[in-house]
This record gives C-alpha cells, sequence and structure tokens, in this order.
C-alpha cells in the first residue's frame, strides 16, 4: 500500500489496481468548513487532471480533479450525510472515491509524502 | 490570500496575533476566519462576537443645510430623526440607482454617516457633487470601528461602559470605554443584538483586546460575518444591491420613508414612486434549496422555457438552518413566499423556494418591546 499526493493537494492511495482518492488537511484547512460534496457515480472514467468531485466549503465550490486515469468503483457514501468529515479525518474517513487504475504508470509522477510535505509547505 | 499592495487596519498585528487568516477585502487586509467560520457563526448566535469592520466609512456631515443636502440623495425622512438616533437609508442615483447602503446618525449639529469600505471613496465624491455648498464632509480616517454581536454583547460591554444597557436598537451615545470616548450605537449587520463601537485607531488594539478578553467574546473573521448576515436577510452592497437596482427592487420601501414618497425631493424619485405604486418587475427574495448543495452568487433563475429571468446574488450554507439559502432577483410574480424557483449553476438544475426573510429570526433590543 502506497500513498501518492499531487500538487492540486489530494492523496491517493494504491492498492493492487484500485486506489483510494481524497483532499489532504492542507486542502481541508485552506478550504474551511466543508457543507458539500459532489461525488462522480460508480462507473463513471475520470481523466487525470479532469474535474472529478466538487466540494463546497461555506465560502465556496472548489473543483476536485482525478490524479489518474480510472473508473469509478464507490463514491464515499457517508459524505452525503456528514461532508464534515473530509475536516475532521481528511485522510481517513474523509475520502472522496475508489477507482479502477487505468494506467499505473501514471503514479510515477506523484509525490511521496515527504516530497508533498515539503510541496505544502511551500504553499 | 492578502495582497500586498492592500492597506492595512489598526487591527492588522491584533488579528495576525490572534490567528486570523488574513485576506483581501476592498483593497485591505482582511480577517476571514479565525478558528473556521462555522464555528464562529454559531458562536455570535449563542454568545458574542467581535468584527474588525475598520475598513467602513465613517462620515460627518455637518453645516447648516447638511440635512436638507442629505435628504437630497437619501429617501429618508430625517426631519424626523431624533438625537442620537440612527437610520437606515440608500444613496441614490437619478435613475432610483442605489449608489450605497449606509447609516445616518442625527449627533448633535451634524449627522455620522457610516457606509461601506468598497463604496466609500465613490460616495465621498458622489456627496461632494451632489451636496449644497454649504455643507461640509469629513471622512474620519482616523477611527476604527468595532461590532460586537450576539445575544451576551450587552453583558460583555454593560461591564466595560456602563450606561449602554440603556440604549435600544437603533440608538447610540458617547461613552468611556477604557479611558477612552467612544460613540456606541445599538445596531450591526447579523440580526442579534448588538453594539457598533467607534473608536481612535490609535486605541483600538487596546479596546479590542479588552472585549476579546471578555468571557462571551471571541473575534470572528467576515466569513462569519457574511454568512450571519445572509440567514438575517440583510442585503450585501456590491452583490445584492448596485447602481442599476432600486429600493423597491430590492425590497427596501421601508427605507423610503412616508413623507418623501409623498414630496419627493430626492435622487430617482419619479422611478421609485411608480415602482411602489405599480410595482416593480423584479424583487429581491430569499429562497430555500433543495439537497445540502449550496447555490452562489451567479447562478441563473430560469423559466420553464429555460430561459434567464433572475439571478442569485448571495448564496451560501445557513449554519443554524443546515440547508443552503440564498438571495436573489426574481420576476414579480414568482416572488410571493412559496413560489417555485428553479436554478442553474455549472449546467446543473437547483430547486427552490421562496421563503420570507430574515432565514433566522432578527432579536433586536427595541426598547418598549421587552
Amino acid at each position: 500500500m502506497t500513498v501518492y499526493y499531487t500538487e492540486e493537494h489530494e492523496w491517493i492511495r494504491v492498492e493492487g489496481d484500485e486506489a483510494t482518492v481524497g483532499i489532504t488537511d492542507f486542502a481541508q484547512g485552506q478550504l474551511g468548513d466543508i457543507v458539500f460534496v459532489e461525488l462522480p457515480d460508480a462507473g463513471r472514467q475520470v481523466t487525470k487532471g479532469g474535474e472529478a468531485a466538487v466540494v463546497e466549503s461555506v465560502k465556496a465550490a472548489s473543483d476536485v480533479y482525478a490524479p489518474v486515469d480510472g473508473e469509478i468503483v464507490e463514491p464515499n457514501p457517508a459524505l452525503a450525510d456528514d461532508p464534515s468529515l473530509v475536516n475532521s479525518d481528511p485522510e481517513g474517513e474523509g475520502w472522496f472515491f475508489r477507482l479502477r487504475l487505468a494506467d499505473s504508470s501514471q503514479l510515477d509522477g506523484l509525490m511521496d509524502s515527504d516530497a508533498y510535505k515539503a510541496f505544502a509547505d511551500s504553499q | 490570500m492578502s495582497d500586498s499592495q492592500d492597506t492595512t487596519l489598526p487591527l492588522d498585528a491584533w488579528h495576525k496575533a490572534r490567528g486570523a487568516r488574513m485576506v483581501s477585502f476592498a483593497g485591505y487586509s482582511m480577517p476571514i476566519q479565525y478558528e473556521g467560520i462555522i464555528a464562529e457563526h454559531r458562536w455570535t448566535r449563542e454568545s458574542a462576537g467581535l468584527f474588525d469592520v475598520s475598513h467602513m466609512g465613517q462620515l460627518i456631515v455637518a453645516g447648516f443645510e447638511a440635512e436638507k443636502g442629505l435628504e437630497s440623495v437619501l429617501p429618508a425622512d430625517l426631519a424626523l430623526l431624533k438625537e442620537g438616533r440612527l437610520r437606515y437609508s440608500l444613496l441614490l442615483n437619478d435613475e432610483g440607482g442605489i449608489v450605497d447602503d449606509l447609516m445616518a446618525t442625527r449627533r448633535g449639529e451634524h449627522f455620522y454617516v457610516v457606509v461601506n469600505g468598497a463604496t466609500k471613496q465613490g460616495d465621498i465624491a458622489y456627496l461632494q457633487e451632489r451636496l449644497p455648498r454649504g455643507v461640509v464632509l469629513d471622512h474620519m480616517k482616523e477611527q476604527a470601528l468595532l461590532a460586537l454581536q450576539g445575544p451576551k454583547a450587552v453583558e460583555a460591554l454593560f461591564r466595560l461602559a456602563p450606561g449602554v444597557e440603556q440604549l435600544g436598537f437603533m440608538t447610540g451615545g458617547a461613552f468611556t470605554l477604557d479611558g477612552s470616548t467612544v460613540w456606541i450605537s445599538r445596531s450591526g449587520y447579523t440580526g442579534e443584538d448588538g453594539f457598533e463601537i467607534s473608536v481612535p485607531a490609535a486605541r483600538a488594539t487596546a479596546v479590542a483586546e479588552l472585549l476579546a478578553a471578555q468571557p462571551e467574546v471571541k473575534p470572528i473573521g467576515l466569513g462569519a460575518r457574511d454568512s450571519l448576515r445572509l440567514e438575517a436577510g440583510l442585503p450585501l452592497y456590491g452583490h445584492d444591491l448596485d447602481s442599476d437596482t432600486t429600493p423597491i427592487e430590492a425590497d427596501l420601501g421601508f427605507a423610503v420613508s412616508k413623507r418623501r414618497r409623498a414630496e419627493g425631493g430626492f435622487a430617482g424619485w419619479p422611478r421609485i414612486l411608480r415602482e411602489i405604486e405599480e410595482g416593480p418587475v423584479r424583487r429581491r427574495v430569499g429562497l430555500t434549496v433543495e439537497g445540502r448543495q449550496p447555490v452562489r452568487e451567479g447562478a441563473v433563475v430560469i423559466d420553464e422555457d429555460g430561459d434567464e429571468v433572475g439571478k442569485v446574488t448571495s448564496g451560501g450554507f445557513s449554519a443554524m438552518l443546515e440547508a443552503p439559502i440564498a438571495m436573489a432577483y426574481v420576476p414579480a410574480a414568482s416572488a410571493e413566499p412559496g413560489s417555485e424557483i428553479r436554478l442553474v449553476q455549472r449546467d446543473k438544475i437547483f430547486q427552490a423556494k421562496v421563503a420570507p426573510m430574515p432565514f433566522v429570526a432578527h432579536r433586536y433590543h427595541r426598547k418598549g418591546a421587552a
């Protein structure tokens, strides 16, 4: 199990040919109180860098991009009732969706946790 | 993020020391939040919140023609305005459009007028052009402005400035606070009981520190200020009001005093009178939106054919109702509470209903009303 990070402040935890995606603690802190998350339906194809979800804070709506190409396996059902899980546990219970990887070589260009930490600190 | 071009306000260092996230607003670096917008919002509704609104323009309009001069650009009956009383009013252009919304107080021989931060320079230029020669306009740049809002504001402020508890809603007076003479009015922008405190800039940090040290009080950022005023149904200039919008369209007909609507003599009177008599084409309303996803400013109101017939001017998530709410301009025929409204935002349709405002009941301290 390996966790990668993007410059868009998403994390992607890979297990075999599937991965779980969410936004980082840094991202939720920047967004503030999250009141709604619009998630992709199971079966939808997403492409690296393309819109995959919308996260609505009290202040504004922000797009969340797919970190890699893939097919959505499952959106996180818990976020419909309690979107604040993204604030309280962004890298755990506040995950956004699971997807089936289309091309695992796309992971190579992503950051590991040390690189991401340095990146977030520089923001 | 705040912009290095921004002007800093007297409490800048104080906000930063308290962990505020600073943003650029109206050319100023301002605190958007401290611990989080929803927590700050709820704290204000339950206890008392301290807001720095020093970006707002504090003006003095003086001279023997001050009342007459102001009445030429405001639809308020200032002749009825007693000493120490505030009136919400609107600076109007000749087409009846709203140049700004403001609070005017009769204070001895002059009027104390508080205007929006983003519009104050334009307001000053407009007033200088429109006010007669005998009127002197002073922009009090050396004054900071704080607001203490919430059901426990009176407990906290009474401890520091005894006598404020005697003020009724929309009245003000001079008080001593932390050794300084300050002007305190019982007014605000949250729908709660509370006060606005005009304090010399040099004393602002000491006064803010003293207020925030009261157990009822926490500092509150602009984010919660916006969500609180939206729940209270109060319009925000530049969003819900602009120079193409009249007071009648904006559902602010109460600000057009009885004598003034009959007599006129203020900018935009013909159109405003016509809209009072015939009704406006569109009207500002409150909306409750189905589901949990907020609709924001810029979302479009559509009719049955999908054609644009109005727009959302403010929208967000009500922390108290735990539901999305908005203000929008809709056709007059759809402005009654209960009317079904369809909205489009980012190619997605939202169902909404016209709701009476305020969304959360006002709790002003009106004298005589126990």
